[in-house]
């Protein structure tokens, strides 16, 4: 699949996850959130910023357990829970914000 | 995402009918097919090759005498019924060609057109047919709904393992460029990176350092996590959903303790990050010892003296029933310990000889039951003993819980049910298979949850764990009902003073 954004066809694979990282951009974001059926607030950007910022770092999305504590630092120890995650996410903080933020779904027994 | 079907209605785990034929029910639900990368990455041919069908036949007549238990399974089914009723997928959805035998049949009918002297000359006469595109496709369909959990074998008076010819359909698939996306881009990941998720040696060392931090906020000791330590006594080998995913970081928090505790030095290793063996899956005996390779490599690296396997039901397998003939021999590592030890195994040792001690108190309201990995309980053992993979498991969790009940007998033990994601199926495009595959376990869960009082439900395997942390809330449980073995030990193990 593809999405259409900004006159440009960006490639996808069948579940669209970006084929290409470097396509991503806030704007397809957005974009990509919509199909999913999730409008994007402050607090959905903060979970994708970070894994994006951790991606960079270490060319992998953070595990579960290394999120939810990212976020309990950032947005207060009520927030920083599974429960939360799949509140903003509720395919899964893993796979759908990982979608959502142009990174490559994880894989395995996930 | 809104589910674009209906999960299935329970019903009674007493009496589980037969459910009403839905021809054709599941033909839509296919794997994403490997993309060229994926396939050629393992050697295999990047698509469907134009001479497929010559290949194909070819390839099976080299499994057919490479494989003396294939043949037989091909020349022995008589068609009796027992195994009709038996499969998880069969009872979830009532498509036909879920059942075990009509699975065989995709293959049998193949095998009898091309190798048996009254196929080719009378096909018609005895189900023989021609290998037509439009029959690859259903092998495509219908070989990847099969969780290779080898419940119907149990039942069949022949002992046919339908998860072996699986295994052997995927194989010839794979050999002329129809290969599945999942499990291939999996084992590519292990060959590049070293495990199936493609977490990277920094990753994981940051997973880890968080975890001893966390540990040490919690306890108060200085609980490790090691890796490539060399000289350790244990390597520890485990699914690398264990760094990754919840529950099952919590089993391998467990793990760590129990060394920690019990004083034995272990380490883990950035080479053999992974315990799962997809090979198995894709019944690709090459991709199998490859990916077991680096287990080896990695043990005699360190000097470590023993391995222990984590908690994940296939690797166990592998580990148990095949690892000795695939990368053996393990003449470097201590005798006087089996090669492989399962942790349950150890853990279990260390109950029973007081070198570590749990307070059930800490599992209070916790009621658990037990869920019998399939390639645990039908494929390997545990302990020295008949039906150790069984006794081991459960008395380790019986020993962490003041109350332990278990399922019907119909779906424990030998004749467990499959969770739904075994066998290369734990992918999001087979979620409707997935979920309705779960029914059977669902309904004896349901029993005991609503009878008996039971709280979680107890898993020793990775793709356990994350299919179930999917599925039940299809079924109306919090996703968290599911826990590791070694979550529940975690939390009752004393540790400090050990005394």
């Amino acid at each position: 699949m593809a999405y259409e954004f900004n006159g440009k066809s960006i490639e996808a694979d069948e579940e669209g996850f970006l084929v290409n990282i470097n396509d991503w951009e806030e704007g397809l974001a957005d974009l990509i959130a919509k199909d999913e059926g999730i409008s994007m607030t402050p607090e959905h950007w903060e979970v994708i910023n970070f894994l994006r910022e951790y991606y960079s770092e270490y060319q992998i999305a953070p595990a579960v357990r290394v999120l939810t504590k990212a976020i309990a630092k950032k947005m207060g120890p009520d927030k920083g829970n599974n429960k939360y995650l799949y509140e903003l996410f509720p395919y899964g903080p893993g796979k759908q914000a990982c979608k959502i933020a142009g990174l490559p779904k994880p894989t395995g027994c996930v | 995402m809104a589910a674009d079907f209906e999960t299935p209605v329970l019903g009674d785990v007493e009496e589980r009918p037969t459910p009403a034929l839905a021809c054709g029910a599941m033909a839509g639900s296919k794997s994403y097919v490997a993309a060229p990368a994926h396939n050629e990455a393992l050697g295999f041919p990047g698509e469907l090759v134009p001479d497929w069908q010559d290949k194909a036949i070819a390839r099976m007549g080299e499994l057919l005498g490479k494989y003396r238990s294939l043949q037989v399974f091909m020349d022995s089914c008589v068609k009796c019924g027992a195994c009709t009723d038996k499969c998880h997928y069969f009872l979830g959805t009532g498509d036909p060609k879920n059942m075990p035998v009509a699975r065989q049949d995709l293959f049998r009918s193949v095998y009898r057109r091309y190798f048996t002297p009254v196929g080719k000359m009378f096909p018609g006469l005895v189900g023989a047919k021609e290998f037509t595109r439009e029959l690859l496709d259903d092998w495509f369909n219908y070989f990847h709904q099969c969780s290779q959990c080898r419940r119907c074998s149990v039942f069949c008076p022949y002992g046919i393992d339908t998860a072996e010819i699986s295994m052997a359909a995927r194989e010839i698939m794979d050999s002329i460029g129809l290969g599945q996306k999942y499990c291939n881009e999996i084992i590519g990941k292990v060959h590049k990176i070293g495990n199936n998720l493609g977490l990277p040696g920094p990753a994981l060392i940051d997973n880890l350092e968080g975890l001893e931090e966390d540990l040490k906020d919690e306890t108060g000791q200085d609980v490790r996590f090691p890796i490539d330590e060399e000289g350790a006594e244990v390597l520890l080998v485990t699914p690398s959903a264990d760094f990754f995913a919840e529950p099952h970081v919590l089993g391998l928090i467990g793990y760590a303790k129990v060394f920690h505790a019990a004083g034995v030095s272990w380490t883990l290793s950035t080479k053999a990050t992974e315990a799962g063996n997809f090979g198995m899956f894709i019944g690709n005996y090459e991709q199998m010892r490859k990916i077991a390779m680096r287990i080896r490599e990695a043990a005699m690296e360190l000097k470590v003296k023993r391995i222990v396997f984590g908690e994940c039901g296939h690797a166990w397998r592998v580990a148990y029933s095949f690892l000795n003939t695939l990368v053996g021999p393990w003449d470097f590592l201590d005798p006087r310990y089996p090669v492989p030890q399962h942790i349950l195994e150890v853990t279990n040792d260390l109950i029973k000889r007081g070198g570590i001690r749990l307070d059930k108190s800490a599992n209070e309201g916790i009621v658990p039951t037990f869920h019998d990995s399939c390639n645990v309980a039908r494929a390997s053992r545990m302990g020295d003993f008949e039906g150790g993979q069984f006794v081991i498991p459960r008395e380790v969790v019986k020993a962490c819980v003041p109350r332990f009940v278990d399922m019907h007998p119909d779906t424990t033990h030998e004749k467990t049910f499959c969770c739904g994601g075994g066998g290369g199926l734990l992918t999001d495009e087979l979620m409707e298979i997935r979920v309705k595959g779960a029914k059977p376990r669902m309904e004896a869960l349901t029993d005991v949850v609503r009878n008996q009082g039971v709280t979680h439900m107890v898993s020793i395997c990775a793709i356990c764990k994350a299919q179930f942390t999917k599925i039940l809330p299809y079924y109306g449980f919090d996703r968290e009902v599911v826990v590791s073995a070694h979550q529940l030990v975690s939390n009752a193990i004393i540790l400090g003073n050990n005394d």
